[in-house]
């Protein structure tokens, strides 16, 4: 079975939220369409995104790690919005493990937003249903586009391609290799969603320098005459024993 | 898979009405390839082309909003007048038509021209149109003309241009696809933004370490395998350091320094002589030669002088006399001694960065440098004629932005910087420094401004390019009592490398009448009464300000925007814009283009919907006036208009008739059979858009590297007249030019001689090597009362104040807030979320709190240009911009508190001019629980002009028209 997912890598994602608004641009004008936005000139204005950043900080100064944390729907392979749903609106497709929202069915009753654990629905308060990442699915079927962007406007755009797209089921995907050689993990398995999408841990780079290493016959300074000499003026052992 | 693609465009009907177009992005200045879908005309999608060499697919968050942008409601979309009798900031506008518009300015500048060209100031923001907007400029005749730079990275580009030809950003950067270690000093964001995000991520994929060296810790230095916080403006001190430590243990690159820089050349030590400092030259000094090359090694083997690059064994360090009793040390022996009390000791107290940090980065350094060094099977020639069987490289890469340039010693810290780039021998080699045509250039560059008041003449082009590259006192654009010719001062003895000019002090001294009062402002793309000044506030009164007549200081001031900014309030005349999206453009060989490693490339806008309502383009405008006022440039002899509009003018101009040049390089030639020179081809523009709106050479790969000295590559680039020399570009480890200046002020040096008040400052900054000082606003700061450094990041959703009208962009940072490290917040007695007063010298702003374990405890920051001015960018009085965001220029002034080098110092570094943006020192402390939860200060509101939108409560965006019953998740 097929379970397409995002795996995404916060060793190079920079935080820079370009995954926020392509996603919104594609899905306003997609079949999503439209995503509300409330206010968007005045006080508090918010809208509709399926995907967001948030950063965070770890750690005390100055050992502190600042973390851009993408977040969109996980697309569970157990996801608990589905059975709460009255009306049967929330669905996962079993030929590729999306979680949909059939909006002609959806009361916008909010039951599956709260089921979320990850909070990751989002009511559109214009049209009163709830909508979340359909990982693109109107893009990444579509035969009119070059396979290379049959992929969600999220990936294509990310400039650190911070995030992989493809099936976590078959053990060869790029983004199944991902999970397995670089410490993929799922948002809080404890809950038993079993989230599909999954997340790269930042990794840390040293550079060893060995004492030896520093100094080496060719030292350039030894060509000009700089390294340090002992002056044979300077007391030595000799000035003081025969042996 | 018919069964899956349920709900797709096929079934919907959305994909029908749609095209796509090609162009060039504008959200900030990256300049990424775009494609554009439309669908109906309106715009459904904008997505990075995967065909263009910069941003190779990928887009970034402004990027993918560019439709907010286009759609919004604080569009401007006419020609505005100030009413009569209204005040300036009211934003009391009558509409006017175009015609009414150029006749206001034909008659009006005509008149200037004819009596004072300089009583016209033409100054512009972050354009990408520099070399319209300067030739415009010189056709006009006036020198008082300069696009942003001075207030941006002038620092970065003067400091590495006069010691390597080159500097990062458009002319060059890391080449991290082949580095392994890889330092970032600043810079949360970039200018280059998403080639660099794409390149870091390959960077750290492929194990390569990356340390960022910053006060705070967000954007790029998130992912840094190593941070090291440092305290702002002693970056140099850290660098000095590190060259110090690298050259201690002998891991600098010998030969690289001996054949390529100045670093074996022998300098006059003679203290009584008027040459001493300068590099000594042989006896074959020829006069007729423009760049003699007969500056001197010491041989070994023959223990005497001998002319460099010949079969000799030069010594690197030590100090000899000569045959006529001059006594002599090489360049790198001066090096050594200045940097011998630098030690990483001297260094930590300073920077606030621990001792072994130091000494294990220049280790880490000098080893990769030494010890991974890579050799590509590339032959090349040098420019001295010996050849070479492979290009080789150490690979250790650095950046740097504003974090480095924004202080009044950063010309210096960058010199140490690319000093230090040099002795790893990682100039224009894989793995470190790469340079970008039509980079490097000689050292300095050849444009000159006029050299006195005899360059400004009525009704003639200026005598001289309005921006140039001294190189000597005798180059400065002064008096014959040494006293500037321009309103911003630049390229005067008060700041005489100031080579991108001086806009932060032109409102000031044309307000002040200071070197004298000018007439008509005319400003471009830049918010000059809020984000894009100095002292904010301060700035907003001197556009209102009024003499004893009842006059304005500043008569006349035109000002050409997209949106309703807060400078468009100021305007006497508003010129409505276009967006990126409504017009054509070049990103020029001639200015910045987007070129590559591997070669020259140039690309363009091409116009993907119509202009909204009657907005024009600001190239229109100039060139309709130029015409108008009939500039040699752009009229024929017999006055008759030579270009019919912009894009006529791109095909058909050359810069001078049968040059072969012109702003574009790509398809020249009748039928664009010709690269980078050739005949104006009349489909040109036809050809970049076949070609994704983008022209790249690539060089061939013998002329990849080292192009300072590369005879291949430099004859290219003279062929294609990219440079007029090719003689080797050698660094600048030790700089005469900044000795010819202190000679100068020492009274040595035949020609200008500084005003008495600027000798000791002249003699004291313009030190042939680099060193370490504290900026100049520190100095004159009490900073037991001032004790924290006070510093902006540009977020990177967000360019400057370009994005506060974009519904998507504000709601990702609708506020900001000063973010303060927890321990300097408890020391003053408040918390996260609380109404804090931050303070310096100049004034204060209130603003909330944000606590921060990213951030030094000597430092506070916040994000740059969110807070907004009440009203404007059309968005609500109560918006959060305004309510709740600030700004921290009110607390950064644009000069120095007076002394003993004069009343009205710019508060700017004193070689370059730039803006001392990140020297400003401040306390913090707890607003009074009775104040109101606002930011302070608050301005009148800022009323809509006539022609703007409409704006929603709320939106629902939808390119074309939408289907009825659209359900993704439709089920079958």
């Amino acid at each position: 079975m097929t379970q397409l997912a995002l795996v995404i890598d916060l060793n190079v994602c920079v935080g820079c939220h370009a995954c926020v608004t392509s996603c919104k641009q594609w899905n306003t004008s997609g079949a999503s369409g439209s995503l509300m936005d409330d206010n968007p000139y005045g006080k508090d204005p918010t809208g509709t995104f399926f995907n967001r950043v948030q950063t965070f900080e770890v750690g005390t100064f100055p050992n502190t790690e600042t973390i851009h944390f993408p977040k969109s729907c996980l697309h569970c392979e157990d996801p608990p919005c589905v059975p709460v749903c009255p009306t049967g609106a929330s669905y996962k497709r079993e030929e590729d493990g999306i979680v949909l929202v059939d909006y002609d069915k959806c009361i916008g009753c909010g039951y599956c937003a709260w089921a979320c654990p990850y909070g990751m629905r989002e009511l559109d308060e214009d049209q009163k249903v709830m909508k979340k990442c359909t990982l693109c699915v109107d893009r990444i079927y579509d035969e009119a586009l070059p396979e290379s962007e049959r992929k969600p406007a999220c990936v294509l755009a990310c400039p650190t391609s911070a995030r992989l797209f493809g099936d976590v089921h078959d053990p060869e995907s790029e983004a199944s290799l991902a999970i397995t050689e670089r410490g993929g993990y799922p948002l809080m398995p404890e809950w038993g969603t079993q989230p599909a999408n999954h997340y790269l841990p930042r990794r840390k780079t040293e550079i060893k320098v060995h004492e030896d290493e520093l100094t080496r016959v060719d030292n350039p300074l030894k060509k000009d005459g700089h390294l340090p000499k002992t002056d044979p003026n300077e007391p030595f052992l000799e000035d003081n024993t025969s042996w | 898979m018919s069964d899956t693609t349920s709900a797709t465009y096929v079934e919907t009907g959305l994909e029908k009405g749609l095209e796509t177009k090609n162009t060039t992005c504008y959200m900030c200045a990256c300049r990424c390839g775009i494609r554009v879908t439309l669908r109906d005309g309106e715009v459904r999608y904008i997505q990075g082309n995967p065909d263009h060499p910069l941003n190779k697919g990928v887009i970034c968050a402004k990027g993918s909003s560019g439709i907010m942008k286009q759609y919004s409601p604080a569009r401007l979309t006419k020609p505005l007048k100030r009413r009569e009798g209204a005040d300036r900031g009211s934003s009391d506008f009558e509409v006017i038509s175009w015609d009414e518009a150029f006749e206001m300015m034909e008659t009006r500048l005509l008149h200037i021209r004819e009596t004072d060209p300089k009583k016209f100031a033409l100054f512009t923001g972050r354009d990408q149109m520099q070399a319209l907007t300067g030739m415009f400029a010189k056709n006009f005749g006036t020198p008082n003309y300069a696009a942003h730079g001075g207030f941006c990275s002038v620092n970065m580009a003067a400091g590495m241009i006069y010691t390597i030809g080159g500097s990062f950003w458009e002319f060059g950067g890391p080449d991290l696809e082949r580095s392994k270690l890889f330092l970032m000093f600043g810079t949360a964001e970039d200018h280059h933004s998403n080639p660099l995000k794409i390149e870091l991520s390959k960077f750290k994929r492929n194990g390569g370490k990356f340390v960022s060296i910053n006060p705070i810790r967000t954007g790029y230095s998130a992912i840094a395998d190593e941070w090291v916080p440092i305290k702002p403006g002693t970056d140099g001190a850290l660098l000095l350091a590190m060259i110090h430590e690298i050259i201690k243990t002998g891991l600098y690159d010998r030969d690289f320094l001996i054949q390529y820089s100045n670093a074996a050349q022998l300098i006059n030590q003679d203290e009584e002589s008027d040459d001493f400092g300068l590099l000594m030259r042989g006896d074959d000094f020829d006069e007729g030669k423009v760049h003699p090359h007969d500056e001197l090694w010491w041989d070994r083997k023959t223990n005497k002088a001998v002319q460099t690059h010949t079969d000799a064994d030069p010594v690197l360090l030590g100090e000899f006399t000569l045959d006529d009793g001059t006594p002599v040390k090489t360049s790198f022996q001066l090096l050594v001694e200045r940097v011998k009390d630098y030690t990483p000791e001297w260094a930590a107290d300073i920077t606030g960065i621990p001792v072994e940090t130091i000494r294990r980065l220049s280790h880490e350094m000098g080893i990769t440098a030494r010890d991974e060094k890579i050799e590509l099977p590339i032959a090349w020639t040098d420019a001295w004629g010996k050849e070479h069987e492979s290009v080789t490289g150490n690979p250790v890469s650095f950046h740097a932005m504003r974090g480095l340039a924004a202080h009044s010693n950063g010309f210096q810290s960058i010199r140490a910087l690319s000093i230090l780039m040099s002795i790893l021998g990682t100039i224009d080699r894989p793995g470190g420094f790469r340079h970008k045509a039509p980079f490097p250039r000689p050292i300095p560059p050849c444009p000159k401004t006029p050299t006195g008041p005899q360059g400004v003449k009525p009704n003639t082009p200026l005598g001289g390019m309005p921006l140039g590259w001294p190189a000597d006192p005798n180059d400065l654009f002064v008096d014959d009592d040494g006293e500037p010719v321009r309103l911003d001062k630049a390229f005067s003895w008060e700041y005489p490398l100031s080579v991108h000019g001086m806009m932060h002090n032109a409102i000031t001294n044309a307000h002040r009448g200071d070197p004298y009062k000018i007439d008509t402002m005319m400003i471009f793309m830049a918010n000059m009464a809020w984000n894009s000044t100095m002292n904010t506030s301060q700035v907003r009164k001197m556009l209102n300000d009024k003499d004893e007549n009842g006059e304005y200081k500043i008569p006349f001031l035109i000002v050409c925007d997209a949106f309703q900014s807060e400078m468009v309030a100021f305007a006497d005349l508003v010129l409505p814009d276009t967006t990126y999206l409504e017009r054509h453009d070049v990103m020029s060989m001639l200015d910045r283009p987007i070129s590559e490693f591997d070669g020259p490339a140039d690309s363009v806008r091409i116009p993907v919907v119509k202009p909204k309502g009657e907005c024009k383009p600001f190239q229109e405008v100039l060139i309709e006036l130029g015409s108008r006022l009939g500039f040699p440039a752009f009229t024929h002899k017999d006055g008759s208009r030579k270009y019919r509009d912009y894009p006529d003018f791109i095909t058909n101009f050359e810069t001078e008739p049968g040059s072969g040049i012109g702003f574009l390089a790509g398809w020249r030639g009748k039928s664009g059979e010709k690269s980078m020179t050739g005949e104006p081809n009349p489909k040109q523009w036809e050809m970049y858009e076949k070609n994704n709106c983008v022209f790249h050479h690539k060089l061939p790969k013998s002329y990849q590297y080292m192009r300072n000295w590369n005879q291949g590559y430099l004859e290219w680039a003279q062929y294609h007249r990219l440079t007029r020399y090719t003689d080797p570009i050698n660094i600048h480890i030790y700089s005469e030019v900044l000795q010819k200046f202190r000679l100068s002020a020492q009274g040595k040096y035949a020609g200008k001689q500084p005003p008495d008040r600027l000798r000791k400052r002249i003699e004291t900054y313009f030190d042939p090597l680099p060193f370490y000082y504290e900026p100049l606003e520190a100095q004159l700061t009490d900073k037991q009362k001032y004790p924290l450094n006070a510093l902006t990041q540009r977020p990177m959703a967000m360019y400057h104040s370009w994005d506060s009208q974009n519904a998507w962009l504000r709601q990702i940072h609708t506020h900001n807030y000063l973010h303060v490290n927890p321990k300097t917040a408890a020391a003053a007695g408040f918390g996260d979320g609380d109404w804090i007063w931050i303070e310096s010298q100049w004034g204060k702003v209130r603003c909330m709190c944000r606590l921060s374990e990213a951030v030094e405890p000597g430092t506070v920051w916040t994000w740059n240009a969110i807070g907004k001015a009440k009203g404007a960018w059309n968005l609500t009085e109560d918006a959060n911009e305004s309510q709740k965001g600030f700004l921290l220029n009110h607390v950064i002034s644009e000069e120095l508190p007076p002394h003993d080098a004069g009343e009205h110092i710019s508060n700017s570094d004193p070689i370059t001019g730039q803006a001392g943006w990140y020297d400003v020192q401040v306390r913090v402390y707890k607003a009074d629980p009775n104040e109101p939860e606002e930011t302070s200060p608050q301005f009148e509101n800022q009323p809509t002009v006539p022609g703007e939108g409409k704006r929603k409560s709320w939106l629902s965006y939808f390119a074309g028209k939408k289907p009825a019953g659209l359900n993704i998740g439709k089920r079958k």
